[in-house]
């Protein structure tokens, strides 16, 4: 048993059943901390695959930006929740049409798509033993032939930082009694 | 260093862009859905990095996958404001009670 394929399904592994968690929790948090959990295991994939600078992309921006927004969010959200007192009728917890549609679709797309991938026959050429660093490949093409997408996506985050500082602006205050 | 096929790459990310969809249709909250959708990303992300391995000259697969890093950043804060001024309005994040666009 090679290391390097034993890595591959046990990260693979990791991140599949860290995501079926997120499906079926429903404590928000620990969704948004298995959701941790996956993007690790996307970040050792891309390792494995020989993407190393992705990888550190991947644990930087999601782990350490994407998920704590998404925890900020979670906390100033669900402070209504509080407010449940014994008079409140329970929740029955049953299976609401919109889920049995989304366990189908899904379910079925994941047939679909595996059905493809298996009987497309990939003829891949080209060498993949990349043993070397991508970060080099990686800035000479952002400076030269990608240049263009490369000022868009500046453009785009500055566009995004403003709109999003100003959407979340508390434009009334006095609202909120 | 043993090749591990193309295929498994891609059976991995149709299972996880699979279970994001599931996640983004069944949540019965707009950050559980704004979660699946991540993960959706991340998923395509797989896709295009495990391409990208037989293309080490000029990595098109991985540039791809770096702009679409840029780009979920960009949407979930801009979705992350929009929650919270939802929250604000509706006092609720349920995204079935939310069903009236003037208020």
């Amino acid at each position: 048993m090679n290391m390097e394929i034993a890595a591959f399904y046990g990260f693979s592994g990791l991140a599949v059943i860290s995501a079926l968690f997120i499906l079926f929790s429903r404590n928000l948090i620990y969704a948004a901390f298995a959701l941790f959990i996956t993007f690790l295991g996307v970040a050792a994939l891309y390792v494995l695959a020989g993407a190393d600078f992705l990888a550190v992309t991947q644990i930087m921006v999601y782990v350490g930006g994407i998920l704590v927004l998404l925890i900020f969010g979670i906390m100033l959200t669900q402070k209504a929740d509080r407010e449940a007192v014994s008079s409140t009728p329970n929740k029955v917890l049953v299976m609401v049409k919109r889920q049995v549609w989304g366990f189908l679709v899904a379910i079925s797309l994941f047939a679909f798509l595996s059905f493809i991938i298996t009987t497309a026959n990939f003829k891949m050429t080209g060498e993949t033993n990349i043993s070397r660093s991508t970060i080099k490949t990686i800035g000479v093409e952002l400076m030269t032939s990608h240049l263009l997408p490369f000022e868009i996506a500046a453009i785009l985050l500055l566009m995004a930082l403003v709109g999003a500082a100003y959407l979340a602006l508390n434009r009334n205050p006095v609202s909120h009694d | 260093m043993i090749n591990i096929p193309v295929e498994h790459y891609l059976i991995v990310g149709a299972a996880l862009f699979c279970i994001g969809l599931a996640i983004a249709v069944t949540k019965q909250h707009l950050i559980g859905i704004l979660l699946g959708i991540e993960l959706m990303l991340n998923a395509v992300n797989i896709n295009l990095i495990a391409f990208s391995r037989h293309d080490p000259e000029k990595i098109g697969g991985q540039l791809f996958a770096l702009f679409v890093i840029v780009v979920a950043a960009a949407e979930v804060t801009v979705a992350l404001a929009i929650i919270l001024r939802v929250y604000g309005h509706f006092r609720t994040v349920e995204p079935d009670k939310i069903n009236e666009l003037k208020n």
